[in-house]
Parts: C-alpha cells; structure tokens; sequence
C-alpha cells in the first residue's frame, strides 16, 4: 500500500472511481445505496446541508463574476461552479452556464484515471486547467479552473468553475469559430495542465497563457476569477465539515446524488408515459462555397435522428443512431459537449425544482455512435463549434419530453423547441484611432442568449428570452456590448418580424440588429446559425418551424457620407424581398440564403446586419385566436401577408390609430377557404409515399442530401433497415461507400 | 400544490389562463390527479363515446374500440391501429419549391427546395393539419411517439387499463 493514496481509508482515486462504477453497475444505485438513510433519520439538518452548500456555489459565482473583467462573464453571467465527490460527480451546482456542470466530471475522471494522482500529483492548493474537449468540455472557448478540496489528508471532493473566454486564439479572433478543420484550428489547449500551487497560480503558466490569446487581460482575470469561486466553495465546505463532521459529509454527498437520480426517476415517472419517442432534427454545414480549405468544401446536412425510451422503472435510454458521420467542420462533438447538452436540458424539463446534480445523469442511458458527429472517436478533428450539432439535435430531446409531458396531461410543461443560439456577430480588429490605437478587440458580444423559445401547448413561446445552454439566459445591455466590442458600433436593434414559428399558439418572436464598422482595421468579421435547413425537429402537433436566419452585410458604403448629411441609413431588413440596405446606401451588398460564413475582411463604414431566431409553433395556425394575431402585428411579430396565408386573418393598418384591426367576417371567409385550399392540395398518403420515393429513387435529390443518407446508411444498420423497408428499396440501395 | 379544480384545467386547455393564473401551475407540485382529470374532462368534450385510453395529440386519442386500441381525431376519424404511425393514413402536403415556402415565410427565411422540404399533414376528415415535418426529400415519416400503454396503466398508474 502506497502512502501516498489520497482518496478515502487510504484508496487511490481510481480504486475509488472504479468501485463506484462497479457498485452502480451492480446495483443500479448511486455507491449502492438505495435508502437515504440520512433523510429519513434526519430530514431538516439533511435538506439545511444540502442548502448551505447549494447557497455557498451561488454565492461564489455572484462574488466571483464581478472579478472577472470579460462582458461575457459580468453582464450576461457566462459562468457556472459545481461541487464533486472524490470520483468527479457533481452534488451541488451554482446558477448560471450549467451545461458545463457535467463536462467538468469528465475532466476529473480523466485526471483520475490518467493517474494524475501518481504524477504530476495531486495536493492541498494545486490548480488545474482544462479546456480540451476529448476530457470533457463543449469546445476550447470555455475555461475550467478545478482544485482539490482536502481534509487533513484525504481529498473530499473538488471545486470547479467554467468561464467563456471571449477569443482562445484559434484561426480567426472571436468565440466559437466557424473556419477550424482540424484540432490544430482551435485555439490553445489545455488537458487538464496543472497551473499552480498553494493556491498561486504560476507566473510561468499566465505568462504563456496570456500570449496564446488575442486578449490577455480577458484571460488574466477570467482565471483570477474562476479561482476565486473555487476558493470560496473550498471555504464553505471546510466550514461545513467543521459544523457537520467529515463522516457527516461523506454520507451525504454520495446520498444526495443518489436522492438526484431517484428524484429524476420519480418525475420521469410523475410526468411521463412510458413508451417510444422520436424526432428528427437537422442542421446545414453549407461549406462548399465558403471553405478555404480544400478538404472542407463540402456541403453537409447533419442527420440528427433522436430516440428516446422511457423504460418501466422510470429511467430513459436516448439514442443518436443513425446520426450522420463526422466531418471537416466546426461541429464535432466529443462526449462532454453530449453529456453536458442533454443534462442541462433534463434539467430544465423535469427536474428544474429539485436536487440538481449528476444522479440525473445516472438516471439516463446514452448512445452516441461511433464515427458520428456525437463521437467521431478522433481527438485531431476539430471541436471548436459542437454548438452547430448538439444545440439543434437536443431540440428533439425537447419535443419527445413534451409528447409525454401532453400525453400526462401536463401541457403547461410542454415545450416545443428552441432556436439555435446563433448569429452572434463575431470576428475581430485593431483599433486604427482613438485612445486604443493599435490594440487589438475582438468582437464579444452575447447576445445570442436571449432566442425564442417554442411555444407550449397551453400559450405562446418566450420572446428572446432563452439559451439551451444557460437556464438564466439574458441577452444583456446593448450599451455594454457596444462599450465592450471595439470596432462593431450598433445602429439599431428591434423586433424581427416573422421569426415566430406559425401555430395556435406561436414560437418566442426574436429581433435583429444593424452595426456598422468604426475607427478599425484587419477586421476579420463572420457569423453562424442554420440557414439552408429549419433549425432542428421544427414544430408541434400541427405547429410550423421557425424562420430561418441569412446573411447580410455591406461593403465599401457611402455610409459616411450619409451621417455627415445626416440622412436616413437602415435599422432594419423587415422585408428581405425590398430591403432598406438597398434603397438607403451605396455598396456592394450582399445577401446569402446560408448565414453560416467564413470570416470576410470589413472596412470602416461597412454594415452589417445579424437578426436573432424565433421558437417553433404549436399548434394549427387555423386556431390561433385572430385577437391574439392582432397582438401580435402590433407587436411587430408578423406582418399582413404572413397573417394572411398562414392564419387566415384579414387585417387593416388604421393610420389615425397606428394599430391594426381585424376583419371578423372576412377572417371567417379567408379561414374556410384555406380548409378548401387545403382540400385540393393536399394528396392521399400513398400518392406521397409514391412521390417521395421516386426522388430518392430517380436520385433527383441534391448532393448533399444524398451524401447525408449515405452516411446514415452505413453507420447504422438499425437505421438503414427501417429506411429501406419504409421506401420498400432492396438492401444495397444505396450502399455506396462514401 | 395549487389547488388546481377541473375548471381550471378546461380553461387552461382551452387557452384562457392568464399568466398568473397559469405561472402557480408550472411551479408547484403536480398533482397525482391529473392525467384523470384531464382525461375526465376531454373524455366530456368529445361527441363519441369510445373510452379515452391516453391522449396523444392536441386532437387525437388513443380509443377503444371493439376490442382494439385505435388512434381517432376529435371529428371522429379513425386512423386505425395506435401501434402504427397515424401519419400514413393523412393527407399530405409537400412544399418544396421556394413559390409554396414563400408563401408562409418571406424569401431568404425558408429552408432552401434542395436541402428541405416541409411536410404538412392533414386530417382526412377535418382537414385540421395535425403535424408538419421540415425534413430533406426522401426522409423516412417519423412516428412520434408510440405509448406502453398497459406499462402505463398496470405499473405507473397500479391498475387495468380501462379497456382491460
């Protein structure tokens, strides 16, 4: 036996992880434990622990944003801190980014079973740094600073805190790049590094660190911050064991996380009905056009098929297969970025006011298929931007939960979908006047925090107001980002209209904004969200998608010109067919269906234009209230024409007023007509299987989509069995190698 | 837990619930009642009289009927057995050309004819659109969701499904 074993009664670390396992493999149970013994005994010091610690992970975050000096930290909270066992499984979260609660157990896991114990050891006020997204993370961008908690010489547990860095120096200046092909694009990495000792983060690892950056006092104090929050939850559990007693504390962390898995069980069983789910998502990676790299210029639709079992006990098997292959693209996900997407939206839907750990992660059986986007199995790829994939492939986890959920008659908890957290402007520059001459900015803002959220079965979804990824989304101030992102100065921000997906009750409205270039140069700039495909699985029960994004920028503008004679310059793209950029400036513009680019170079004076997604519709359109549709063209959600085809309102703009009224009689007219016109257009289901058919048979279908059923095909024989009995085409259709 | 009485579940089913009123609904507990009620109060609002076993749509249910377990809308069409997709037994649209896509959503905000279609599903005898789909041509009709109904009944709910 070595002395210098640090986990509990003189184990090692990994006999430690690999006990748990076992005794959950064997028992099904948390460590075995299938009595809360401690609860039962006990149930008011048991809930007043676990809210002390729980009160100590939000107080740190709270105190520790406000040392961090990036935006994207201080005003919109881009951060998150759990609490873990010696193994790595969280028991207690703060609020904030909680999808990053369960990549950093990975992390641990991974320091634990590289035998980071033996080498470079692990002790009292040791830092460690990981970013790397093969050990458990979503991409480079965000942060993780873990230290071990000791009492006396057993480590107790670990604290970690995550942080998204505004640029990690990758191909191009920005957040989540979109021009990495492979590992080496993404930006500085770090595998779970050591970084410092007695809690003093080493100079030789800033001074390193700060140099692999575009902006070194961002990171300098994003990692003093996360520190920070480290240190305080470090106190507060000292302070705990103190008060409570170690032996207290070890029972108790291993309880509540077993108390987190029955409590998911129990809502899954509360809610639910048990059976088969199924939706299918997607996502467009319209790359043949905008790579530079040869090995990148391909056009791709990302096959994002979901299942989900919600078994007898109450537990949930989710499965990718199916799933498109990997690619030379931003959008690979390792299994941290799969986990931590999937556990940060269960918590969300089912367990939102409950015990929020890593015993939900327990309570759910994962499939990610090798060689697909959800586990490629190749650490050389890149994972800059796993965003692309995993945030519109959970929209399906979402709606299969919200089938259920209605099915149980909870409609007020159905949720149909989310937009895809995208078009954040992003690039950077160099200040070319001012105070700042000659330093560097890049482009940081946030505000693809605020997105539409699907709308419920029982009212209408949240205007920009939602992230996957955050359950405190905020999109934050306009003044604080135009202080924070150099070069990229707003003109406007408002509603967007026709965002909303159609339905009797509508997805969250969304807006847009028009920014244009100042006192800069070597401005990289581009931009990302689905433009080709609807994002994700679309609508419900008879609900629409929502719109799609697009591209839209100006170059070489008489934009000067313009100010200095004060006339009108657009703040808006309300009409894309007839847009204000074309009647009011001079310049080369351009419009794009796809809104995933590759940087382009800016200039000052250029424009640029990036609006924001709505949520999917629930819903028949057919039903929504005309008086709700009122509401909403005075909001500015939809315009006459849309109304008009989609839900059957008749409406009149009264100029006196600046409101619009509905037509009754003519929207009861406008409505039956559209039941005949769906009469006459609509086919019998056979006449459709026959039609659909033959495009994939007469392959009159596009290269990319073909590519995307050839993948799928030979990835999953499951998959390729259903597809092929379903169209009735022999097994080597469509077999080619690809 | 909100006392949350019949009447209350109509007028949120029926969209009358103001946000206060529905905010309570989402925060508290849930009441152990409510699948019956719901059940109870649906089962009140249909003009047939087959047994609701589960609700599976804004307008579709799993029925019992002469001995089976089929899917029917609100209007009274019957789109036979549960455990087979409904969806086969609609009537479909497809819009995929940009002229049909433009017609719900302004041009550059639809997905593009070569990369997606949207599917529109109808009810042969309501014509109510039941479902849309927004896949690329050729893919598979997804079923959505086929329910264990005794699982649920014998092992969630500890009693015989009514038509048992």
């Amino acid at each position: 036996m070595s002395n210098n074993k640090i986990g509990w009664n003189q184990k090692s670390l990994k006999e430690m992880l690999d006990e748990s396992e076992s005794l959950f493999k064997d028992t099904g149970h948390y460590h075995g434990i299938d009595k809360l013994s401690l609860k039962e005994k006990d149930p008011f010091r048991y809930e007043r622990a676990y809210a002390s610690l729980r009160g100590a992970l939000v107080s740190a975050r709270e105190t520790a944003l406000h040392v961090a000096a990036s935006p994207i930290v201080k005003e919109i909270g881009e951060l998150c801190f759990g609490l873990y066992t010696p193994e790595g499984d969280s028991l207690v979260v703060s609020t904030g980014i909680l999808v990053h609660i369960h990549t950093m157990s990975e992390a641990m896991k991974f320091m634990i079973r590289n035998n980071y114990e033996e080498n470079p050891t692990i002790n009292h006020g040791d830092i460690f740094l990981n970013n790397d997204p093969e050990c458990g993370n979503v991409h480079t961008t965000d942060v993780q600073t873990i230290i071990p908690i000791f009492w006396e010489d057993e480590l107790i547990g670990w604290a970690g805190g995550v942080t998204h860095q505004i640029d990690i120096g990758g191909i191009s200046p920005g957040h989540t790049l979109v021009s990495c092909v492979q590992r080496f694009d993404d930006g500085v990495y770090y595998t779970c590094l050591k970084i410092g000792s007695n809690d003093i983060i080493w100079n030789d690892h800033m001074q390193t660190a700060k140099r692999s950056v575009r902006t070194p006092m961002y990171w300098e104090l994003d990692e003093k911050c996360r520190l920070a929050g480290d240190l305080m939850i470090r106190d507060a559990v000292l302070d705990f064991i103190e008060r409570e007693g170690v032996e207290y504390y070890k029972k108790f962390v291993r309880e509540a996380i077993e108390e987190g898995r029955q409590i998911m069980q129990q809502r899954v069983k509360e809610r639910l009905i048990p059976g088969r789910y199924r939706a299918a998502s997607f996502m467009d990676l319209p790359f043949k056009e905008e790579a530079w790299q040869p090995i990148a210029k391909v056009n791709k639709i990302s096959n994002q098929p979901l299942e989900i079992i919600v078994r007898n006990d109450g537990s949930i098997y989710l499965s990718f297969d199916g799933a498109s292959k990997w690619g030379h693209n931003v959008a690979n996900c390792m299994k941290g970025a799969m986990e931590g997407g999937q556990w940060v939206l269960l918590t969300q839907i089912l367990i939102y006011r409950d015990k929020v750990n890593d015993g939900a992660y327990l309570a759910v059986e994962k499939n990610y298929p090798p060689g697909t986007w959800s586990n490629p199995g190749d650490p050389y790829l890149s994972y800059q931007a796993p965003w692309g994939n995993l945030i519109p492939a959970y929209t399906g986890m979402m709606k299969c939960i919200s089938y259920g959920l209605f099915s149980r008659g909870f409609r007020e908890e159905v949720v149909s979908g989310y937009s895809f957290t995208g078009d954040a402007i992003q690039g950077g520059g160099i200040y070319s006047a001012g105070p700042l001459k000659g330093e560097r900015w890049s482009l940081s803002t946030f505000e693809i925090s605020g997105q539409g959220l699907g709308a419920s079965a029982v009212r209408d979804g949240l205007d920009h107001g939602y992230a996957m990824w955050n359950p405190e989304a905020d999109l934050g101030d306009v003044e604080t980002w135009d202080l924070f992102q150099g070069g990229v100065v707003y003109l406007a921000r408002r509603i967007k209209p026709n965002t909303p997906g159609h339905g009797k009750y509508r997805g969250g409205g969304n807006y847009a904004g028009v920014a244009y270039i100042a006192n800069s140069k070597q401005i990289d700039f581009f931009g990302a969200r689905e433009g080709m495909v609807f994002h994700g699985c679309g609508g419900m029960h008879g609900g629409y998608p929502q719109a799609t994004g697009y591209r839209l920028y100006a170059k070489n503008t008489n934009l000067e010109e313009i100010f200095q004679q004060q006339k009108p310059y657009p703040i808006s793209d309300d009409n894309p067919n007839d847009g204000d950029f074309e009647k009011l400036i001079k310049g080369k513009i351009t419009r794009k269906p796809n809104a995933l680019i590759y940087p382009i170079m800016l200039e000052n004076y250029d424009l640029i234009y990036f609006p924001m997604g709505g949520g999917p519709g629930y819903g028949d359109p057919l039903e929504r209230d005309p008086e709700s549709v009122r509401q909403d063209l005075n909001d500015g959600f939809y315009t006459q024409d849309i109304v008009y085809n989609v839900y059957g309102v008749v409406s009149q703009f009264n100029e006196k007023l600046e409101e619009w009224n509905i037509d009754q009689e003519a929207t009861k007219k406008r409505r039956e007509d559209i039941l005949s016109e769906r009469k006459q257009n609509s086919v019998p289901f056979e006449e459709f299987w026959n039609s659909e058919r033959k495009k994939i048979i007469d392959d009159r279908v596009s290269e990319q989509v073909k590519v995307m059923y050839l993948e799928s095909l030979n990835l999953s024989e499951n998959w390729a069995k259903e597809f092929r009995e379903f169209w009735d085409v022999p097994d080597d259709f469509l077999k080619e190698v690809n | 837990m909100t006392g949350e009485d019949k009447k209350t579940l109509e007028r949120m089913i029926n969209g009358e619930l103001k946000w206060e009123e529905l905010k309570p609904i989402i925060s508290d507990k849930k009441d152990p009642n409510r699948f019956v009620n719901i059940l109870e109060i649906l089962q009140n609002k249909m003009e047939w009289n087959e047994k609701i076993l589960i609700p599976l749509h804004e307008h579709l249910y799993v029925i019992a009927k002469d001995g089976e377990r089929i899917v029917k809308c609100d209007c009274g069409y019957e789109f036979g057995d549960y455990q087979k997709n409904w969806k086969l037994k609609c009537r479909v649209r497809v819009r995929d050309t940009e002229e049909t896509l433009e017609e719900l959503y302004p041009k550059y905000m639809s997905s593009h004819p070569d990369w997606m279609e949207l599917r529109e599903f109808f009810c042969p005898g309501c014509f109510t659109l039941l479902d849309t789909e927004s896949v690329p041509p050729g893919y598979p009709v997804v079923f959505n969701f086929l329910p264990d109904i005794d699982a649920f009944y014998e092992n969630w709910l500890g009693r015989k499904a009514p038509d048992k």
